[in-house]
């Protein structure tokens, strides 16, 4: 187990192999679908992105509305190959590591090893056992999106795995 | 003629949407302690032990077992001695999955429009309704709560008589090997075998919900579930796709007559969780 903690750095990311188990601790973000378009029209546009992509985390995710006392509800990953459409150019503005689930498109592992970073995955149905290493929750840009909004996130020893490295390997090849 | 109150179906609904997004199915959690069990692989076995430690914790701290809580199908089996009284029976199971999603703290997944709005109706409704009128004076409520990263996954194909059996095989694992690790699995493979276009996919649908110990009752399509099976978790997908053992709990099979010239193949995928339950009023 390799215990990481944000910003995930490229220092950080280079020794990392497809198919190792990591935790992270520290910030990461969350993005799914409609989060996604929003900050491609923003790129569009010209304007500055509400979260500063260097070297960023990316979780997709769109958790379940919080029970009283708890800081979110359950928290698993979503099916990453939807957000293909908009990773790679993520990855070339800095971002240097996405979590989901499944499948991702080439352009996507280019994009990777281009910018040598890497795609985890987490356990896709495991929202309950994911949601525990959530320390706090805050919507920080397009509340009106719900659980589709970009959420920063705390997070002590979230579990993933390695799935594409920055040399490109892919674990379910 | 027996009077139900379509309350008694509303509260109903309200109670079974909450509870199969914080408890496995028996069935279903009994196929996860079995593969726990009978996988090999370390990566596949450490994932079924968290799979596990999951359920404990969702049911335990009331928290949903996945954050895709799902769009709910009901399927409403209504004996033609039954009155509905108190109001729409169609409305009551829209009020009924309207409650459950907003007491439950469940995730609100529901677009308005398909294409151009896709506005969040932040209700989790409407849900898709099926209705059957069936003999007898009971009421039969049986629903599911489906996520999509495993629907998205689901495959249907109109095979030409002639490719038979061993074109439906080859459908269904194709569509299995496809879905690799975005279906969440271990899988449940609902097969809709037969009807027409339309048909066959509301068979698929039916297949995932029927309960794991329930084989299809025709020895042949029984045989076909198993073979289906243990040829899918010989393509070593694994436990969420990380190359393990067990690809898939459970195949369920259901047909249906069809047209001279046609064999329709409908494939709905669905996740380790597999949210269904059943209910007679």
């Amino acid at each position: 187990m390799i215990n990481l903690t944000t910003p995930l750095t490229k220092d950080k990311i280079k020794g990392l192999k497809s198919g190792d188990m990591v935790t992270i601790t520290g910030t990461i973000y969350t993005a799914r679908d409609a989060a996604h378009k929003r900050l491609k029209e923003m790129l569009e546009k010209g304007e500055t992105l509400p979260i500063d992509l260097k070297d960023a985390v990316i979780y997709y995710v769109g958790p379940t509305p919080a029970a009283p006392g708890n800081v979110i509800g359950s928290a698993g990953p979503t099916t990453s190959s939807r957000m293909d459409a908009y990773a790679p150019q993520l990855y070339d503005l800095g971002m240097s590591v996405s979590i989901g689930k499944g499948y991702r498109t080439k352009p996507v592992l280019d994009a990777i090893v281009r910018n040598q970073g890497a795609y985890m995955v987490a356990i896709g149905g495991a929202g309950a056992y994911i949601s525990q290493c959530i320390t706090a929750c805050k919507v920080i840009a397009f509340e009106d999106l719900g659980a589709e909004a970009i959420h920063e996130l705390l997070v002590d020893h979230f579990p993933a795995t390695v799935c594409i490295d920055a040399k490109g390997h892919n674990l379910y090849e | 003629m027996r009077a139900i109150q379509v309350k008694q179906v509303q509260n109903a609904v309200c109670t079974m949407v909450q509870k199969i997004n914080y408890q496995y199915p028996s069935d279903i959690y009994a196929c996860l302690q079995a593969a726990a069990d009978k996988e090999t692989t370390p990566i596949g076995k450490e994932t079924l032990r968290i799979l596990l430690e999951n359920s404990r914790l969702a049911a335990e701290k009331h928290i949903p077992i996945c954050q895709d809580t799902g769009m709910v199908i009901v399927f409403l089996r209504v004996g033609q001695d039954v009155h509905f009284e108190g109001g729409s029976i169609r409305e009551a199971i829209q009020q009924g999955v309207r409650d459950g999603y907003e007491q439950g703290y469940l995730r609100k997944s529901v677009v308005s429009d398909p294409l151009f709005d896709r506005i969040n109706t932040k209700d989790n409704t409407p849900a898709v309704i099926y209705m059957d009128i069936v003999d007898g004076d009971q009421v039969e409520i049986e629903l599911s709560s489906k996520g999509f990263g495993s629907e998205n996954m689901s495959v249907l194909k109109m095979l030409k008589p002639a490719q038979g059996l061993t074109g439906v095989k080859e459908a269904v694992l194709e569509a299995v090997k496809n879905a690799g690790p975005n279906a969440c699995p271990p899988m449940v493979i609902g097969v809709g075998i037969g009807g027409t276009f339309d048909y066959a996919a509301v068979l698929a649908k039916k297949a995932t919900v029927r309960p794991v110990n329930e084989p299809n009752p025709d020895p042949r399509y029984a045989q076909l579930e198993q073979e289906l099976l243990n040829e899918m978790n010989a393509l070593h997908i694994g436990p969420q796709g990380l190359k393990g053992d067990i690809t898939a709990f459970h195949v369920n099979v259901e047909q249906y007559p069809t047209h001279i010239a046609g064999l329709p193949v409908a494939v709905n995928i669905s996740c380790h969780i597999t949210r269904h339950a059943r209910e007679v009023l």
